[in-house]
């Protein structure tokens, strides 16, 4: 795998103009994205950052296109995904999610899991499939695992074994939804080194959910700070350390400073959502 | 379909006025529609087979030797003005109550007392285990040498059938506590008596009473079959004096078809409510379940 | 060092230990070593004096005390010596041909009536789960029929099917197929719905995601429910084998008990017992190897 590879892609521009998605749970009708409109260009990392409940998953499951929007539309690449003629988009490998507790398959082999992208969709006979995964999984430091079962492998394996899963799809975007949220400190740190890796050797659009500042100012190219529920776009910053990145980073006065800008305006979010009580979408 | 955009809401707070909140649409919606549309194509079929022989000249395997729904209801709306019928309900209904709060008041001790002691544990539970694949109804005859009456040799299957149940539910429901909950009351300084009261009782209820729903059912097939086992033979009146189960089987041997029909619908009905009311019961228990 | 093989290295220290020196047969040992760890528990001398325990007062009650109530029951020592010898005085021992004539029967029906309800009711709860509109129609049809208990069906039986074998096996296949097709449409319904939204992502149509997703999804429940099923079969065939059969261990019970054969009447239902668990065994064993990786998951101890 080479280090940052020149070819700029030309795919996964996301274009999401004034959504408005309206959740109704037993007749109390919340708004949970409000006239939300956002941009990420082809190839990048775009990070969501946001105060719990605050609608991010919404607005996360809208382009993967598990619900649809009240208003307002969603384009890949110029095409539209869903807007005023059809409110749901298609769900498909154009823009595949990886979930925050893991959906691997428990009853495939890592292996199995990550060759289940092609196979079903007809590109791949079955060896053929297995033969890339065994090989996209090589790639990923992940052999020797190819034949465990999810349920035997750590969270962390398990994470990685996803994203490679969805890559091999070769998405125009890739959804992450607070993917590590449930690691632990050390293992996430080796997740963000592991995710770059594989992003500088695929360029495909990130899409990232989290809370953690630290993860979303390493990782992102753009971090977007979200308002309280109904989200909207507060803030967005544009992180101008250059990639490839390394965690010696995290210490540098760049790092920090931005870190500081950043932290001032989700806390400002945060509290008015903890004043609400709100609870975690 | 798009909404307008046009709502009227203040900025910050993100909760819309509920002027269109969902109609109650429960009656008429489509799924009732659907099961409505079933039940009466089920039912037609099952009058058009079971006259076959009238209007096709042959009659149908299966379907044609049933008596049909008309001559069900028929039979049904004789029986209700009879008393035997009426009698044979309570009997059932006394003997399923019974039955049930028996294995209830020895089950649950004995499923908990199986839980916290394990020298207990390591006795009885083989003992337990050694004798539960054995049907309840294997043990009718047995019970009927022992017990001096007929009515107790009954209701001792009945307890069988039922005490296996909930024995089992408690113990799964105990094993299924979260050990960090008692860590946690430990911690806290509960008692041992604390943490059993407080802890693992609540801890046992929903399985418990998962338990006692299918224990209550069991209960039903236990007493139907026992019914029909000890009375089953013997010609006598109607419905005097057996039990929902006695009386179908009555009915059959006197020929009276529709008759065995009415009595497995009234079952049907009976166990359905007993089952009603267990779960009424239990939701009374488990309150905090209800809180989703 | 490439980037890809620090990775590996790196990996490999956060997720993936390597694995100890191995024993040359490992099942064996760790079999052995259960054993000998089950040995030094109070647990097999509890277990021990239990059954001593029920055996004594068994043997006490009716054979030494002699004690009223227990008067017309069989001795524990006419029910063994019978039960084990050449010639058994009511012609049903582990050397006669008939015992283990009524043991296939009942066998065989409950093999017949299994695998009917299994073939049709699995298909049949996956619908149930999977398509909202077969649930509708087909779902308050099955929950009107459910709280008929199974027996009550008998004399319908026996009077919409000939012969004497067909009820039989009827009343069996009905109950078993309750509760197949129920815990079957409960395993689809609860399966995570995170697995289906993946496998959309990744491609996979409507049919893929029923063979790949919901099927392997459901298999833990579809095999608690059948083993609840095999139980409810043994249950329903035993009475129906007392009611009105032909030979089978639940006409044995029966007969027994009318001609007054009494320790034949208890050789049968430990007979019962024995051939009921086994049954159930089997079907936790298939099931536990269709779902290796279920085993695997729990054998690590839920190492998350």
């Amino acid at each position: 795998m080479s280090q940052g590879s020149a070819v700029a892609p030309l795919r996964g521009a996301l274009r999401i103009d004034d959504a408005v998605k309206i959740y109704d749970p037993d007749g109390a009708r919340l708004l949970a994205v409000d006239h939300c409109s956002l941009e990420v260009a082809p190839g990048e990392i775009c990070i969501i950052v946001g105060p719990s409940g605050c609608g991010k998953t919404s607005l996360l499951n809208a382009i993967a296109g598990f619900h649809g929007l009240d208003a307002g539309s969603i384009r890949l690449d110029g095409e539209l995904l869903c807007g005023p003629e059809r409110n749901k988009a298609p769900v498909g490998p154009d823009r595949i999610v990886v979930f925050q507790n893991g959906a691997l398959f428990p009853w495939k082999t890592n292996l199995d899991n990550v060759a289940f992208g092609p196979l079903v969709q007809g590109r791949l006979d079955r060896s053929r499939a297995r033969d890339k995964a065994r090989r996209l999984m090589a790639a990923a430091g992940l052999s020797g695992h190819e034949d465990e079962y999810p349920g035997e492998i750590s969270s962390g394996l398990r994470r990685r074994v996803e994203i490679v899963r969805a890559l091999m799809n070769d998405p125009a975007v890739l959804l992450l939804d607070e993917p590590f949220r449930a690691l632990d400190a050390l293992t996430k740190s080796v997740m963000h080194e592991a995710l770059l890796e594989t992003y500088y050797y695929s360029r495909t659009t990130i899409f990232f959910i989290t809370h953690d500042l630290e993860e979303a100012i390493f990782l992102g190219h753009r971090v977007v700070v979200m308002t309280a529920r109904p989200c909207r776009p507060k803030r967005i910053f544009d992180i101008d350390i250059p990639h490839p990145r390394d965690y010696g980073l995290l210490t540098s006065k760049r790092f920090r400073e931005i870190a500081a800008e950043i932290a001032t305006e989700v806390d400002e979010e945060a509290l008015k959502s903890f004043k609400r009580g709100e609870r975690e979408g | 379909m798009t909404t307008e955009t046009a709502i009227a809401v203040p900025p910050q707070s993100g909760r819309l006025p509920a002027w269109n909140a969902r109609l109650p649409r429960s009656l008429f919606s489509l799924r009732s529609r659907r099961a409505a549309i079933s039940v009466v194509l089920a039912l037609l079929f099952w009058q058009i087979g079971a006259t076959s022989s009238g209007w096709l000249g042959v009659r149908l395997p299966v379907v044609g030797a049933l008596p049909s729904p008309v001559a069900v209801f028929v039979a049904w709306s004789h029986l209700i003005n009879d008393r035997g019928y009426w009698q044979s309900w309570y009997l059932s209904f006394v003997r399923v109550t019974l039955g049930f709060a028996t294995a209830a008041v020895v089950g649950v001790p004995f499923g908990l007392l199986l839980t916290i002691n394990p020298t207990f544990r390591g006795i009885s539970f083989p003992v337990f285990e050694v004798l539960r694949p054995i049907p309840p109804l294997a043990w009718v005859p047995a019970s009927i040498i022992f017990w001096p009456t007929q009515e107790l040799s009954i209701d001792f299957v009945i307890f069988v059938g039922a005490f296996y149940t909930i024995v089992i539910n408690v113990l799964g429901g105990a094993q299924a506590i979260d050990i960090r909950l008692v860590q946690a009351a430990r911690s806290m300084g509960a008692s041992r008596w604390n943490i059993f009261r407080r802890l693992i009782l609540p801890g046992v209820l929903p399985s418990m009473c998962v338990g006692f729903e299918v224990a209550i059912g069991i209960t039903w097939e236990v007493v139907v079959a026992a019914e029909m086992i000890s009375g089953g033979g013997s010609a006598g009146t109607a419905a005097a004096g057996g039990g929902l189960g006695f009386f179908i089987w009555n009915s059959y041997v006197g020929g009276a078809y529709p008759n065995i029909v009415v009595g497995m619908i009234s079952i049907g009905i009976a166990g359905y409510l007993s089952s009603v009311s267990v779960r009424a019961m239990a939701s009374r228990l488990t309150p905090w379940l209800r809180l989703r | 060092m490439s980037v890809a093989s620090d990775l590996e290295t790196r990996g490999r220290a956060v997720g993936a230990e390597i694995p100890p020196e191995q024993p040359s047969s490992p099942r064996l040992t760790l079999a052995l070593f259960r054993v000998e760890a089950w040995l030094k528990s109070p647990a097999p001398y509890l277990m021990v004096f239990g059954y001593a325990s029920l055996l004594s007062f068994w043997y006490l009650s009716v054979e030494v005390l002699k004690l009223p109530r227990f008067a017309q029951m069989p001795a524990l020592t006419d029910v063994v010596h019978e039960w084990f010898s050449r010639d058994p005085i009511y012609g049903v021992s582990i050397f006669t041909a008939v015992y283990y004539q009524h043991v296939l029967v009942s066998l065989q029906r409950i093999g017949i009536a299994f695998v009917l309800a299994t073939g049709l009711g699995v298909p049949f709860g996956l619908m149930l789960g999977w398509s909202k509109t077969f649930r509708d129609y087909v779902f308050p049809l099955f929950e009107l029929l459910r709280p008929i208990p199974v027996l009550a069906w008998v004399p319908l039986a026996i009077v919409m099917l000939p012969g004497d074998e067909l009820p039989v096996i009827y009343l069996t296949f009905l109950a078993s197929f309750f509760a197949t097709g129920l815990n079957t449409m409960l395993g689809v319904r609860s399966i995570d719905p995170n697995y289906i939204l993946a496998a959309e992502c990744l491609g996979a149509s409507r049919w893929r995601v029923f063979r790949d997703v919901v099927v392997p999804g459901a298999l833990p429940f579809i095999f608690t429910g059948l083993q609840i099923s095999v139980g409810v079969a043994w249950f329903s065939l035993v009475a129906a084998e007392m009611i009105s059969g032909q030979f089978g261990l639940g006409y044995l019970i029966y007969t027994s008990y009318t001609t007054v054969q009494y320790p034949t009447l208890v050789i049968a239902m430990f007979t019962l017992g024995i051939v009921g668990y086994l049954t159930s065994a089997a079907v936790r064993h298939i099931g536990d190897w269709l779902m290796t990786w279920r085993t695997r998951q729990f054998a690590m101890g839920g190492r998350q």
